[in-house]
């Protein structure tokens, strides 16, 4: 997994509430048995005006120029601003595949589905949580500035406007916050610990033999 | 010893080690596996060099990308296909404790056959690539649906790296009118709470109306824990859970059975035992229910009209309803029972199981399907299902009113096969979601119980079907 240290990107507002796994990456590209090329299908149903299919070359598909990503000064945002609840609906962890497949690093929002935020940190991408107040400013002020960049600092747990006139700290799980500084991959961790995995199982199918 | 919530115990005895943040190790029994979201999974364990840490813990089948129609054609859609081939190639190179492929007389929806086959036991942790694995906490089991990632964590290690929930209760007192459903309990309770109400907690449906409950309708309940933001939902173990799974195939044989029953028996909040968020409801007062929007908390009853946006004076939800109103293409204030439907689903992990298809059977038995409705549909749960129909010859009554009577699988929940509706389609639909285009490009979901979605499909549009029995 990519180390997330410090980032500095181009944010991009996406001003709604609840967006669902669905639209984030629409079902009909969930198809692939691969990890990686859902980034041009991200939000597709909003991004495009013709109907998205696996397969289509990107190159001959008609965009939507009302949707922000679509708009040249959101064009290769690394953080995206969004509303409560972002990514709720499924387990699919290809929303987050999707998310960073475009070039999104962090998300900021005051809330997200639960399943999902926990499947961002598996794939290197950081999603903060700040005050709704916070986040009304911040769409504001990308609003009224072209070209409006943050600065995460994972390690402070800042969130910073390039001048520093603005920094908003957040919180952030230490364990979750270690593998990402790291880039480290959850399961070589948990195998350190292998030999507990065996005793709590041997003693667990001994007692209850039908879970065998 | 302090009370512990039903949570609180099902948590504790699959902690394999703690770390000092809160973050535990925490074992896992039991492995739904599907077509969707393992692929990517079992390709990581192959990079990695890594074998499945208990090939015995996993069940698999093929649910989401299967045809309705034509099995003897096999999977048209080339993509779909190599999704389930691939499967088939993983289990046959790493094993399963049972795999129920495409074709298979007991394939079905992962959720139907993981408690009809008797593989999701009480006190066990189970988890699935897909978040309705909450379904099987009707058994007093501990299950959640996790990502790709976490998939391939259980699979190479048996365990995963999580934190507690909050816990919270909500109890339902009283007894649901005749004609009321589950469905219809837990859709009203998802719109008194929010799809976001039981963000970070464990649900544990309890009270008199609960009680009372099949386990076919505790796991509609638990299945749309989900819709209310809650990563699982549970019911306490009783005599109902019990006589269920006597006699399945992965259920204790005989020499274990009292054993287990024992340990079972012991899996119910102790009383007085501390919720950190608690609801109560009145059962008396629940009314058939039918989502007008794009979320499952936009739901109101029968009896009850479209919202007008005009009336909410919070901006946010304003816009919200006015935004979800388009897309529905409903205009505020029509009485629900004035909304037509062109199309029907019966079926999903919600509502496909054989107590479902009696219920609305027993609506559409002796009618007709209207003539405006463009297709009605029902697709059971799992070929088990699907076989008992047949033998209480369910599906002559469907099929003598004008539905269709398909294969099992997901189907049009989620649309990934060919079932799916058309932009601007309105369904009546059994399932779980109702998000844009969940069924479908540009398609219209109402979400309803099964008896609801048979009296739409008879009326051509909604009516309180208490008025049909
Ligand atoms: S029936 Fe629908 S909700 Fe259930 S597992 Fe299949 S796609 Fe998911």
């Amino acid at each position: 997994m990519q180390p997330f240290r410090v980032h500095t990107g181009l944010v991009a507002p996406l001003d709604r509430a609840n967006v669902d796994t669905d639209a984030i990456i629409p079902k009909q590209f969930l198809k692939s048995i691969k990890r990686s090329g859902f980034g041009p299908n991200l939000f597709d149903a909003w991004r495009y005006t013709d109907r998205g299919e696996p397969g289509m070359d990107p190159a001959t598909r008609r965009p939507n120029p009302d949707f922000v990503l679509n708009q040249a000064r959101y064009r290769g945002a690394s953080i995206l601003l969004a509303r409560q609840n972002f990514g709720c609906g499924s387990s699919r962890e290809h929303a987050p595949w999707a998310l960073a497949d475009f070039g999104f690093r962090a998300l900021i929002a005051p809330s997200y589905a639960d399943i999902f935020f926990n499947n961002c940190f598996k794939n290197g991408l950081l999603p903060i949580v700040l005050a709704e107040r916070e986040v009304d400013r911040l769409f504001a002020d990308v609003a009224v500035f072209p070209g409006y960049t943050l600065t995460i600092d994972l390690e402070r747990q800042s969130v910073a406007t390039a001048d520093g006139s603005l920094t908003y700290g957040f919180e952030v799980d230490p364990f979750r916050k270690r593998c990402l500084l790291n880039g480290w991959d959850d399961i070589g961790l948990t195998l350190q610990h292998a030999d507990e995995i065996r005793t709590f199982e041997a003693r667990r199918l001994h007692d209850q033999p039908w879970l065998a | 010893m302090s009370t512990r919530t039903l949570y609180d115990k099902l948590w504790e005895s699959h902690i394999v080690r703690e770390e000092g943040d809160g973050t535990a190790l925490i074992y896992v029994d039991r492995h739904l596996v599907h077509e969707v979201t393992s692929p990517q999974a079992y390709e990581g364990l192959r990079l990695a060099g890594r074998k499945p840490w208990r090939v015995g813990s996993i069940v698999a089948t093929a649910d989401h990308n299967t045809p309705t129609t034509h099995w003897d054609e096999g999977i048209r859609d080339p993509i779909s296909r190599t999704q389930v081939e691939t499967l088939d190639a993983n289990i046959a190179a790493f094993g399963a404790k049972a795999y129920f492929p495409f074709r298979d007389r007991r394939q079905g929806i992962v959720h139907v056959i993981g408690p009809e086959s008797g593989a999701t036991l009480p006190g066990m942790t189970v988890v699935c690539g897909d978040s309705h694995t909450s379904t099987h906490g009707a058994f007093a089991a501990l299950a959640f649906g996790i990502g790709t990632s976490e998939v391939e964590h259980v699979l190479a290690t048996q365990c995963l790296l999580m934190k507690k929930s909050k816990s919270m209760l909500i109890r339902v007192d009283g007894t649901l009118p005749h004609g009321v459903t589950a469905k219809d309990l837990v859709l009203s309770i998802i719109g008194r709470i929010g799809t976001a109400g039981g963000t970070g907690h464990a649900i544990e449906f309890a009270g008199e109306a609960v009680r009372a409950l099949s386990m076919e309708s505790r796991m509609t309940m638990c299945n749309m824990a989900i819709e209310a933001g809650a990563r699982a939902g549970m019911v306490a173990v009783d005599d109902t859970t019990i006589d269920y799974l006597k006699g399945r195939p992965f259920a204790p044989p005989a020499d274990t059975w009292q054993r287990a029953v024992e340990r079972w028996r012991t899996l119910a909040s102790d009383p007085g035992a501390k919720f950190d968020t608690t609801h109560v409801f009145d059962a008396s007062t629940i009314r058939p229910q039918v989502t007008w929007g794009t979320s499952p908390e936009m739901v109101v009853s029968i009896e009850d009209r479209v919202p007008d946006p005009d009336r909410e004076r919070n901006a946010e939800r304003r816009e919200g309803i006015a935004r979800a109103l388009e897309y529905m293409g409903l205009t505020p204030n029509v009485p629900v029972t004035d909304i037509r439907i062109d199309k029907v689903f019966i079926g999903s992990c919600t509502n496909s199981r054989i107590e479902d298809l009696r219920e609305a059977a027993g609506v559409v038995r002796g009618r007709r399907v209207a003539g405006s409705v463009k297709l009605a549909m029902v697709v059971p749960g799992s070929g088990l299902v699907k076989a008992q129909a047949e033998a209480e010859g369910l599906d002559r009554t469907f099929r003598d009113a004008g539905f269709e009577w398909r294969e099992p699988g997901c189907s049009m929940c989620l649309a990934m096969n060919d079932d799916r509706l058309e932009p601007g389609e309105r369904c009546a639909s059994t399932s779980n979601r109702n998000f844009e285009g969940r069924q479908g490009a540009g398609g219209r979901t109402h979400l309803v119980s099964p008896s609801m979605a048979a009296a739409a499909a008879i009326a051509g549009h909604f009516v309180d079907v208490r008025r049909l029995y």
